[in-house]
């Protein structure tokens, strides 16, 4: 079996993440993916059944902040990075 | 020995005797830098007139007898993916080149109040991704032993900067080992913190349940002496720890009594470089020598590290990245057909190959259909990875091993095998999954003079021990004491 | 051939607290200043964090217990990804797998003739941010769209009903019943016009075929439906569209994809949405940067205790206690839990329920709609009203004489009007209510002995004739009570 994704794989995964890749990285990437993936694989080795998930690195839980007010960012310091404003909102290519 | 090679403590007692000002400390920095940064490329930006200014500021205060931070007047080199309020922070990604947060990283905020000299961003693997600094959209940092060599990954701009003598001190990250591998490679002491014990308010993230910040130093009292500034709560990082931060240089110098050293006995034997397992072999030698216990401990489940890392950093990271979108911030492609058609054609042109890799293996272990083969097997191999350290800690004080399975590799030797990158990081991601601190500290030197670094690990919060066990060897050794030409 | 209609709504409710659900900026209404409500954490910006509100939690906890949610021990902050420009992360902190409550009900009245009652299920109500707002070229001519942030970020509980609805009808019931709840327990103004209570409706009908077959169609959701008659209208649209749908085409369920459609309340008609590029696969996970919450029991009961008497509950006992008709209770709750309070006050310090809402419905509400006016800032009091409406009771003036003053206090007080002020005004206007019969007594004979000509009109039968001298007896002895005399004339002239 080929370790390779298949290109209709990568195309759906790239779709996904909003990337426009060219034809060699679609290859590319399906060569890697493949051989990733086919490492990864090794995990199936072991039975997990019964363990927990660990999504944090330590537990902690109930972190929270109080409903108070802080300042925010004036207007032009919240658009100074966006690529197009109006100087009052972002602007996008019309949505519709 | 030059001022471009002493150590922060020497420098701040240099400074407090009155024998040198941090405009000359700084200055030197600069002159430094400036001439010869252009073949180690550690910098992405150099603040150069902001450092003198803050340099000559606290010489003022100096002077006049106000009180000084803890670092008063030394300079620190931040690696590019901590934000810096007006200063460019562009995470070595055209998707941020021209990014200028409107606030600070909560350590920066620190190492202000601090009074340390903030002199320049270094270099990085773009977004972290990566152990060579080759992935970074702008330059490869070169290793300062050896030019023809990789400084490492992903912090490589800090590390080299520290071992070039550009700045006595630097702050990075490490997701995956990336503090602790670049200071093996360039012979530095490299910290990993506890998760939790440095905030990640304004560091970029690349996969957030693993990233944490930490230091380069050129000896461990350096490491130590920062990292009193940089750690401790956070209110606006949630996973940041509330727990007491101890100072960490105080009881330093006193050797840890009855300590037991764990290892690995079949150390990864393939691919393990002969001279870095001799290098590790010689390090457990030398905490014998010193009275410690050496006690062999198992890590089943040490093989499935990177495994399960490559499943949970992609993962993370192809949600934390998928706000660079070209629309509030960052990178707009020029042409495009619509709204949807502009997101991929500004993500597609502007990361790098290693990045898209890595988004696209993340966003397929998520996806519907693959999620819990991926993503919910990984996090669940997580907890076995965990258990195996809180088991050896029953046993053991710190654990060594090596670093990296061979001393700085040659540049452009892996940029095309990206899983023989991956497997690398055999050594180093464990610390990350599990959480618990880890430091990498120069233990020796290869036959073609690249240094060889020894990891030592040890429990969560417990960085107080790990200093001080490294402590011990450094003080056995001269690793440390030597310099790059 | 005929079809049961099955709805489920999903409702997006604004809760109401002074910052963010993970940072501190305002979540103030503020469309004319776009953009001046974000920080680095709500702007999404690289390297920000988000904290989460304790307030927000706390308010989640007591809505869901409002709809008899349970509330589990643990619940955890999971992403959702998608790409939208007014989703400055490309994905949404919400709940998946684990909310914060879930499996509960609320019961709604489906006839109102009958009284009869249902209990609509909740799947589940969870926690999540609310996105910012994108306005779109309206001109068609491919204008930018722009993109304003100031609402991004802003505590949202969405509420998931069961498919327990039956009708357009039930679907506005459930609704105004739960938004009566909300504003009731003080989670959220609800406010529909600034977007503070949003819904979508899940419709498909049960088509029952002659032969005992039951075939369910394709379920359409109805998105950002946001007005009751919205709500109402759509899913009388759509019920009748799927019907003429399902005769055409017979599909069922089963045949076709879930489908997205807009309500487009000009031309009354849902619309389908343009197919999205990729199915919707939203990648959910666990958010690294946030912590779970336990909740303990004491916790529980803590919030539990806090939730006020809820609107049905409340409207039994009004029925109950004060003897009130189905329909004044109805209105009373239904002005919000001010009011409710505003009558009970009056009802026991008058001890009349009956008359306290009678007034209270009437002339109370009239006058805070007039005077657009919200229950908290009438000036009359529900002691003042109280001491009136007891003058009354006792005999002392008449209902019309209450009005006289009622209108009296409204107008003419400087200050917020004191009960004082009551004895005063029944005294200059003399509206005493004159019970010394003998002092009417004696002025009525007079008033009969004047007039002749008057009395003998009535004796010959015309009944009009006792209204002048009414007037006659009413200018000589003011605050006498007109029925009583007219009745004393009557008897005086038979
Ligand atoms: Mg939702
Ligand atoms: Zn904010």
């Amino acid at each position: 079996m080929s370790t390779q994704l298949p290109e209709d794989d990568v195309l759906k995964v790239a779709s996904l993440s909003r990337l426009k890749l060219s034809e060699t990285e679609v290859n590319a990437l399906g060569k890697q993916m493949g051989s990733v993936l086919k490492y990864i694989a090794m995990l199936d080795e072991l039975d997990t059944e019964s363990i927990e998930p660990m999504a944090h690195a330590i537990e902690i839980s109930n972190v929270f902040r109080e409903d108070q007010l802080q300042e925010s960012l004036p207007r032009d310091k919240a658009l100074s990075n966006a690529p197009q404003t109006d100087g009052n909102y972002f602007l996008v290519p019309a949505i519709l | 020995m030059s001022t471009m090679s002493m150590t922060a403590s020497k420098l701040l007692a240099k400074m407090s005797s009155g024998e040198i000002s941090s405009e000359e400390i700084t200055s030197a920095c600069l002159n430094e830098i400036s001439r010869r940064d252009a073949s180690i490329n550690a910098f992405l930006s150099v603040q150069q007139e902001a450092a003198l200014e803050k340099a000559r500021e606290v010489d003022q205060k100096r002077k006049a007898g106000k009180p000084l931070g803890k670092l008063a007047g030394i300079p620190i080199a931040l690696k590019d993916n901590i934000c810096t309020e007006g200063v460019n922070t562009t995470c070595a990604s055209k998707m941020l080149e021209h990014f200028v947060p409107p606030y600070d990283a909560h350590i920066v905020e620190r190492l202000k109040a601090a009074d340390a000299v903030l002199i320049g961003k270094t270099n990085q693997d773009e977004f972290a991704m990566g152990s060579s600094t080759e992935n970074s959209a702008f330059k490869t940092t070169t290793n300062p032993w050896n030019n023809t060599c990789a400084a490492g990954g992903s912090s490589g701009g800090s590390a080299a900067a520290v071992a070039a003598g550009f700045a006595p001190l630097a702050l990075g990250s490490d997701t995956g080992g990336s503090i602790r591998q670049p200071a093996s490679f360039c012979g530095v002491v490299g910290l990993k913190p506890t998760y939790g014990r440095v905030s990640r308010y304004g560091l970029i993230a690349f996969a957030s349940s693993l990233d944490q910040i930490g230091p380069f130093a050129r000896d461990v009292t350096d490491a130590a002496l920062i990292m009193e500034t940089i750690a401790g709560k956070d209110h606006r990082d949630t996973t940041s720890l509330d727990a007491a931060v101890p100072e960490f240089t105080s009881k330093l110098e006193q050797p840890l009594e009855n300590l037991k050293v764990g290892y690995v006995e079949h150390l990864q034997e393939e691919g393990l470089h002969e001279e870095v397992k001799e290098a590790t072999l010689r390090a457990l030698d030398v905490y014998k020598s010193l009275g410690a216990e050496l006690v062999p401990i198992e890590l089943p489940h040490a093989k499935y590290c990177v495994a399960t890392y490559y499943i949970i950093a992609p993962s993370e990271a192809s949600s934390n990245l998928a706000r660079y979108d070209g629309v509030h911030y960052g990178y707009r492609a020029k042409d495009f057909e619509n709204m949807i058609d502009m997101y991929a054609a500004s993500r597609g042109e502007a990361f790098g190959d290693e990045v898209k890799r890595r988004i696209m293996l993340g966003t397929y272990a998520l996806s519907s259909g693959y999620y819990d083969a991926y993503y919910l097997k990984a996090l669940k191999v997580r907890r076995l990875i965990r258990n195996d350290f809180e088991q050896a800690f029953q046993s053991v004080d710190i654990i060594a091993s090596p670093v990296t399975p061979t001393p700085a590799f040659t540049i452009g030797e892996l940029v095309d095998d990206p899983l023989a990158m991956y497997l690398a990081d055999i050594f180093t991601t464990s610390a990350n999954l599990s959480g618990i601190p880890g430091i990498s500290i120069p233990a020796g030197f290869s036959q073609n003079n690249l240094p060889i670094g020894l990891q030592l690990l040890a429990p969560p919060l417990e960085e107080e021990r790990l200093l001080r066990a490294a402590r011990m060897f450094e003080r056995e050794t001269e690793w440390h004491l030597k310099h790059p030409k | 051939m005929d079809y049961t209609v099955i709805i489920g709504l999903e409702v997006h409710v604004q809760l109401q607290t002074n910052t963010k659900l993970f940072c501190g900026c305002s979540t103030k209404f503020n469309p004319d200043h776009p953009n001046t409500q974000t920080c680095p954490v709500c702007l999404g910006l690289p390297g920000a964090l988000p904290v989460l509100n304790r307030e927000a939690f706390h308010l989640g906890m007591k809505t869901g217990m409002a709809i008899n949610c349970e509330i589990p021990s643990f619940t955890k902050w999971d992403r959702k990804q998608y790409y939208y420009p007014d989703l400055p992360k490309a994905y949404q902190i919400s709940q998946f797998d684990l909310p914060m409550s879930q499996n509960g009900w609320l019961e709604i009245e489906i006839d109102p003739e009958t009284r009869q009652k249902k209990k609509v299920g909740i799947i589940r109500a969870h926690l999540e941010e609310d996105a910012g707002k994108n306005s779109h070229d309206e001109s068609g001519r491919g204008q930018d769209s722009k993109v304003d942030l100031n609402r991004c970020g802003t505590p949202l509980i969405e509420i998931v009903s069961e498919p327990d609805l039956r009708s357009a009808q039930e679907a506005r019931t459930y609704l105004e019943e739960l938004k009566l709840l909300l504003t009731y327990i003080d989670v959220s103004d609800c406010n529909m016009q600034e977007g503070s209570l949003r819904c979508d409706a899940n419709v498909n009908l049960h088509v029952h075929k002659e032969n005992g077959e039951t075939i369910p169609t394709p379920i359409v959701e109805i998105k950002n439906l946001n007005s009751f008659r919205g709500v109402e209208q759509a899913i009388e649209y759509e019920v009748q569209r799927q019907w003429n749908e399902w005769q055409e085409t017979g599909l069922s369920l089963k045949d076709v994809p879930k489908e997205t459609r807009g309500w487009d309340a000009d031309r009354g008609v849902t619309l389908e949405q343009r197919g999205k590029e990729d199915a919707a696969d939203y990648r959910y996970f666990p958010d690294p940067d946030l912590a779970p919450v336990t909740v303990t029991n004491a916790e529980r009961e803590r919030v539990f205790k806090e939730l006020c008497e809820r609107p049905a509950e409340r409207r039994a006992r009004l029925e109950e206690r004060y003897q009130l008709s189905v329909y004044d209770a109805a209105v009373i709750i239904d002005q919000g839990v001010d009011f409710a309070d505003y009558f009970e006050a009056v009802a026991e310090s008058s001890e009349n329920g009956k008359q306290a809402a009678n007034w209270i419905t009437q002339d109370v509400l009239r006058e805070l709609k007039e005077r657009e006016m919200e229950i908290a800032e009438f000036p009359i009091k529900p002691d003042v009203l109280a001491a009136i409406l007891q003058k009354v009771k006792a005999n002392e003036i008449t209902n019309n004489s209450a009005r006289t003053v009622f209108q009296e206090l409204l107008n003419n007080s400087k200050d917020v009007p004191r009960i004082e002020q009551i004895q005063q005004i029944i005294e200059e206007k003399g509206l005493g209510i004159v019970s010394d019969t003998g002092e009417l007594d004696a002025i009525i004979q007079a008033v009969v002995d004047k007039n002749a000509k008057a009395v003998a009109d009535f004796q010959s039968g015309k009944q009009a004739a006792v209204g002048a001298l009414i007037g006659q007896v009413m200018r000589d002895i003011k605050g006498a009570d007109p029925k009583m005399v007219r009745q004393l004339l009557i008897e005086k002239m038979s």
